[in-house]
């Protein structure tokens, strides 16, 4: 960016808000161990006088987490500072490999996996799930991850379980849903002309065709990206956690089997920090007879990110040091948990990653609030 | 022949802190009648808590001791303590005010202030007080702190065991104790009317909720405590006799975290509370002197030491050897037993992390809560912050859009003793107008009849 670009995106972005208190960067969980230190990078796009990002690759080590825009005393957001930098590295093609890939898979296929639409809804199974064509109360949005990792889809086959149970009128759209593009926005495809924006258009709409009152999701990400950025036409969007309490708590859900094991929750970056949402999943959790809960100590405002989000769950990370999911498995072995629970099909990925990389197996199991609730009925 | 008027003009003041106490004492030395309503059952406020004050080191109940027995006895003083003002009415010359004196289930005319009745009292060291920013435990029957105006006991209507359940074992081993004869369970709030031509606001401030910011562990670790908390500490008549401890243990390595809950727009407090840097300067001071080998850091964001002899005092309180490190801390952890502070040393541009025995938080101030009930009663403004509206900026900056109503110290928005004592002083002056005006106009109405 040139001095002039560069002052127009310093006023657009409220850097010149900044006061360089380093709030934004000791809260960075990856500028620990990574050059990654949003400061830095608002006190250059000041008065640098020009500014290359091509000359700071560490824009890629960004989890969203969006610690730092949260705990901004002067609202500057420099989280989504460095999505606005990482949209001039995609406009000029510098992506690392894998999340080209990635990228490329949602425009052809509707998902980051390269996998086949077609077998979308595969792991329904012979379970009984009806297709949203016939309207339903409730748009169960499965994800992308959730639909065709082996391991995620047991979440969903739990859910449904879950909802069956409860009696709860929901319907999936199997091989026709589509990405929703959050990570595609937090990676620098947003704005005019971007495949988020195209997601938003042709995939909003074609939603918005469909019958049904609220959407309940199994990630985070998804909820967050249509809570947000998605025209719902007055539809209520969950996440599946609290859509769980509030079957709990009207006594739809009942749980008869005892889960006797320690359990401890790791709060999702896009479902606690970014909205807020820390007491339902606990709420959850502390509905199923047995269970014991215990907190890490950083949990809820100040839980660790477990290093998935923002598109790098689908790099291949050639930092050494440790991940930031290995030190939370380090802490929940630490508070004597059996079980890590937590929301998220990526931070489950990360998370399992980090068991198996610490061959902890025997130890501790990571499993999702709505495996673990399924387990209690 | 000229008569004097049948009645002094009046002043209202509505809390009494230093602020309210030292307008008060100035307009009752000009010979104008006051009447100062304070919601507690002492006068004294927020100064009563301080240890010692900054730049000077003067100890702050010796000198705000001395003005609290003054307004407790001044002839020209109404002292109306555990009492608040419910409503005011308009009048021709200025104000009729409805007050309740809450009923303190003692006769203040008996009680001498003996103590034996908090002493003997079945709630004895179990009830948390305002007083020690909740660190000190009384009685259910108490006075705030040993030199509290009036020196009169009251009963704690949220604590007594008689007046929450109805029964307090077989005997009331207050009233048994009181030689005075002066608990009466029958004391009922009682609503008094007075006409006053005046009205000073002096309410003050509250400190901050350090639980806002729960990135930095207050509530969770003991360690963590706020600013008002460690003055309650390190006086000699906090609950602990003045030692700085956390728990049994003295501890070694302290860190002072600045602007909790200041230029913070996220909980919506933009505002700088101007006595936080200095506050914290003076703590740290105290630190060395009471544990002279402690490890003292402090993380801020700016420094401002701005009034008469603050930069020389925060020069002085570095060469004790604190050592402030630039950056606002992200989180308090817990680690090995021990807490820690982790930051950006932003002049270092490294991440840093900081264990510590103690983490002090300069929390902030914030308008009371009663603030907007208060605004509303008179029909007044607040400014964005929440705090009461000045006239003017510049020009009117004790007075409000009504010309009779004045404002004095924190009510107005964050400041220090000397400033808050300044601007009693102005509104007490702008008081003593109303207050002569009045007078000159009574005066004119007797000669015109006479």
């Amino acid at each position: 960016m040139e001095a002039t670009e560069l002052r127009t995106f310093a006023i657009d972005n409220h850097l010149f808000r900044c006061i360089q208190c380093g709030k934004c960067a000791a809260s960075c969980p990856m500028g620990f161990k990574t050059i990654l230190n949003p400061r830095k990078l608002v006190y250059q796009a000041l008065v640098a006088g020009e500014f290359d990002p091509k000359a700071h690759q560490e824009l890629w080590d960004c989890t969203t987490c969006f610690t730092c825009s949260i705990r901004c005393p002067k609202e500057v957001d420099p989280g989504n500072m460095v999505i606005q930098l990482r949209s001039l590295l995609v406009q000029d093609g510098r992506i690392p490999g894998t999340l080209t890939t990635a990228l490329k898979s949602i425009f052809e296929r509707g998902n980051p996996l390269v996998m086949p639409a077609r077998d979308r809804g595969a792991w329904v199974g012979d379970l009984d799930v009806k297709h949203l064509d016939d309207g339903a109360d409730v748009f169960y949005f499965v994800c992308c991850t959730t639909s065709y990792d082996m391991r995620a889809q047991k979440v969903a086959q739990a859910l449904v379980k879950l909802f069956n149970v409860a009696g709860v009128d929901f319907g999936i759209l199997g091989e026709a849903e589509r990405c929703c593009g959050s990570e595609v926005r937090r990676l620098g495809e947003q704005g005019e002309d971007s495949l988020f924006e195209s997601l938003v258009e042709e995939w909003g709409e074609e939603m918005a065709d469909y019958s049904y009152q609220r959407m309940v999701t199994t990630s985070p990400h998804c909820y967050d990206v249509f809570k947000h950025h998605y025209p719902m036409n007055g539809r209520e969007v969950l996440h599946y956690t609290q859509y769980l309490a509030q079957l709990i708590q009207d006594g739809k859900l009942q749980f008869t089997n005892k889960i006797e094991r320690r359990v401890t929750y790791h709060d999702p970056c896009y479902l606690g920090k970014q909205n807020g949402v820390y007491d339902e999943p606990r709420a959850v959790l502390k509905a199923l007879p047995g269970l014991k809960l215990v907190e890490m100590d950083r949990s809820r405002e100040k839980s660790l990110c477990c290093e998935g989000g923002g598109g790098r769950v689908w790099v291949e990370d050639p930092n050494p040091e440790k991940k930031l999911a290995a030190w939370r498995i380090d802490e929940a072995l630490g508070v004597g948990a059996e079980v890590i629970a937590t929301a998220c099909p990526f931070c489950m990925q990360m998370l399992e990653d980090a068991v198996r990389t610490a061959g902890a197996q025997d130890k501790i199991k990571v499993l999702d609030v709505a495996e673990l609730a399924a387990e209690a009925l | 022949m000229t008569e004097q008027p049948s009645r002094k003009p009046a002043t209202l003041i509505i809390g009494a802190g230093i602020s309210g106490i030292q307008a008060a004492l100035d307009l009752a030395d000009a010979g104008y009648q006051v009447h100062l309503v304070e919601k507690e059952p002492s006068v004294g406020g927020r100064m009563s808590q301080l240890d010692k004050t900054f730049p000077t080191l003067d100890c702050s109940a010796c000198i705000l001791t001395p003005k609290m027995v003054d307004v407790g006895r001044h002839p020209n003083i109404e002292l109306l303590t555990y009492s608040e003002v419910e409503a005011v009415t308009p009048t021709p010359g200025g104000y009729r005010v409805s007050i309740r004196e809450k009923s303190r289930y003692v006769d203040m005319e008996k009680c001498t202030g003996c103590g034996l009745c908090a002493a003997n009292c079945r709630m004895k060291g179990r009830i948390v007080g305002q007083h020690d920013a909740g660190m000190g435990k009384r009685s259910a029957i108490y006075v705030p702190f040993p030199q509290a105006v009036p020196l009169k006991y009251t009963v704690d209507p949220q604590a007594c065991l008689f007046l929450t359940r109805g029964v307090c074992g077989k005997t009331f081993l207050c009233v048994d104790a009181c030689p005075a004869g002066a608990i009466d369970w029958e004391m009922k709030d009682q609503m008094i009317e007075r006409e006053v031509q005046a009205v000073i606001i002096a309410t003050g401030f509250d400190p901050v909720d350090a639980h806002l910011k729960p990135e930095l562990g207050y509530g969770s670790y003991p360690e963590v405590i706020t600013g008002l908390e460690f003055e309650r500490l390190v006086s000699s008549s906090g609950p602990t006799m003045g030692k700085v401890m956390i728990g049994d243990k003295v501890p070694q390595d302290i860190v002072f975290i600045h602007c909790v809950g200041s230029r913070d727009r996220t909980i919506g407090h933009p505002w700088c509370s101007r006595v936080c840097c200095m506050y914290t300067a003076k703590q740290a001071h105290l630190v060395h002197e009471k544990i002279p080998n402690a490890r003292v850091t402090v993380l801020y964001m700016d420094i401002r030491a701005f009034g008469k002899g603050f930069e020389e005092f925060y020069d002085r309180v570095r060469e004790e050897g604190a050592v402030y490190r630039r950056g606002n801390p992200a989180e308090v952890l817990r680690r090995n037993g021990r807490v820690v502070v982790r930051a950006e040393d932003t002049l270092l541009g490294e991440f840093i992390e900081v264990e510590a025995d103690m983490v002090v938080l300069a929390v902030g101030l914030q308008p009371r809560p009663d603030t907007q009930r208060m605004a509303g009663m008179f029909g007044l403004g607040l400014s964005a912050d929440g705090f009461f509206q000045e006239r003017h900026h510049k020009i009117f900056p004790v007075e409000t859009d009504l010309p009779t109503v004045f404002l004095a110290g924190c009510a107005q928005g964050p400041k220090d003793i000397p400033d808050a004592v300044a601007q009693a002083k102005a509104a007490a002056s702008s008081a003593l107008i109303v207050m002569r005006q009045a007078e000159l106009e009574a005066q004119s109405l007797v000669q015109i009849r006479g």
